[in-house]
């Protein structure tokens, strides 16, 4: 085994690392503010609104996100042009599958993150007075936040492992940089390993962070 | 006070409640005694629509609640209610949990409702646990706490739910002696139990409920010594 691509390629890795974490990240918010609107869809009086919201869950979690990813390539034509020395024309398509993706999942967590709350504290809220929206937002919602966070920061992690599908359709992020240096160097193992150990660092990372928000969220448990 | 009509309730095929007639007055305490699956919980939830009646009325301080058009989270701030489970707000402090709906519904001053928090838990000893969590408290605690809550509201009528009935016996007493004491300030009680003697000391008039009607009411005198009915009968014999 020989490392010594390192010195030279190295840039490679980091453009990588840094495009990898900016898609997660995206991709993240933007599947929040999806899975939100879909799981209040979902749980809402209205037939239709539930109705469409199950079928945009089980289709996207039904088909393959490598599949995803190549319809939303060929389906949104963007003019190129770079941001951040970005390709653009694949950047917003990629975030956007994953997104799209990531939403119907993020759905489920806050769904069951929303119903495993005791109906007794509705009930208790209801009876107080509160409309059905403020007993949502005062005394639901802040108790859902604490089943709904550990799942969601798992979806992070989920989401930097599978970010790496985007090689594909062509952005450079930590895979696509890992193919560019093993064609470069003639070499598969090394740059793979390089790249596993760079998503392993991101996780791990993640997964601490997240151990230590949760710990503080129990304050009242 | 209160006044319900031809109450009916079902649950799709199961014909729960079956023309519940009751007439409360101010400041009366009725104890709602029954066996199990007799529709006393039903009724009483349907009082401050937890359970939308499917047929009947019920008329509130004059206004008719099954109406749509009366706004029922305003008539409910005037009737508190007592769960069984006592669903205290488990991420909030004792404190939050009794000043929330006062401060949000009725605009009281922070400052205003925590002073009036503190003097309720003043009343049933419990000052000293404002700053703890519901997780922290004994069974007897919380539903002590959550008759206080429910009494931040400055209610009209206080809804109970079987209060005493996920407790541990020996946590029972401090819970009535709360609900004594709020009987004896005049306040207008409906109190679903299985506890004979707080219905036959504190109640003024007991209402015996089997299959989702009311079968015999009265006095406690009246239905204790000397019922009429013989489910009535029945029931008490099992029960005393």
């Amino acid at each position: 085994m020989d490392f010594g691509f390192l010195s030279d390629y190295s840039y490679y890795f980091l453009t990588g690392t840094v495009n990898t974490v900016l898609i997660a990240f995206l991709t993240v918010i933007a599947g929040v503010v999806i899975g939100t609107l879909l799981a209040l869809m979902k749980i809402s009086g209205n037939r239709a609104f539930r109705v469409a919201a199950t079928a945009y869950i089980e289709f996207i979690r039904g088909t393959p996100i490598l599949v995803q990813a190549l319809i939303f390539f060929y389906l949104i034509q963007i003019p190129d042009f770079k941001v951040l020395g970005l390709d653009m024309a694949r950047f917003i398509p990629g975030v956007i599958a994953l997104s799209v993706n990531s939403g119907a999942y993020v759905a489920e967590i806050i769904r069951a993150g929303i119903q495993a709350v005791d109906k007794g504290q509705m009930e208790a809220a209801r009876s107080l007075g509160f409309t059905a929206g403020q007993s949502m937002r005062y005394i639901i919602i802040p108790q859902a936040i604490k089943n709904i966070l550990p799942a969601l920061g798992n979806e992070f992690i989920v989401v930097i492992k599978e970010s790496s599908i985007l090689s594909v359709i062509g952005i450079v992020e930590l895979m696509r940089s890992a193919d560019i240096v093993k064609t470069a160097i003639y070499r598969p193992f090394e740059p793979l390993l390089v790249t596993a150990v760079i998503y392993f660092i991101l996780t791990f990372t993640c997964s601490r962070v997240l151990g230590i928000a949760e710990r503080r969220l129990r304050t009242s448990d | 006070m209160i006044k319900v009509k031809n109450l009916h309730k079902r649950f799709g095929k199961l014909h729960v409640l079956r023309g519940v007639e009751v007439s409360i007055k101010k400041g009366e305490v009725i104890v709602v005694i029954g066996p199990s699956g007799s529709g006393k919980s039903t009724f009483l939830r349907c009082l401050n629509l937890l359970e939308q009646p499917s047929d009947g009325e019920i008329i509130f301080e004059g206004i008719n609640i099954t109406d749509k058009r009366n706004d029922i989270n305003k008539l409910r701030q005037k009737m508190g209610m007592v769960f069984q489970n006592f669903n205290l707000f488990p991420h909030l402090t004792v404190l939050e949990n009794i000043t929330l709906a006062p401060v949000k519904l009725k605009n009281e001053k922070p400052k205003q409702a925590e002073r009036n928090a503190l003097a309720l838990l003043k009343r049933i000893g419990l000052e000293e646990k404002a700053d703890n969590y519901p997780a922290q408290l004994s069974g007897g605690q919380k539903q002590r706490i959550a008759i206080v809550r429910a009494l931040a509201m400055s209610p009209d009528v206080m809804l109970f739910d079987e209060p005493t009935s996920a407790l541990d016996p020996e946590m029972v007493g401090e819970v009535l002696e709360v609900m004594k004491e709020l009987a004896s300030e005049g306040m207008t009680m409906v109190v679903v139990t299985h506890e004979m003697g707080f219905a036959r000391e504190v109640g003024t008039r007991v209402l015996f409920m089997d299959e989702g009607s009311v079968k015999e009411e009265g006095s406690p005198e009246e239905i204790f010594s000397n019922p009429a009915n013989e489910r009535t009968k029945e029931f008490l014999s099992k029960v005393l």
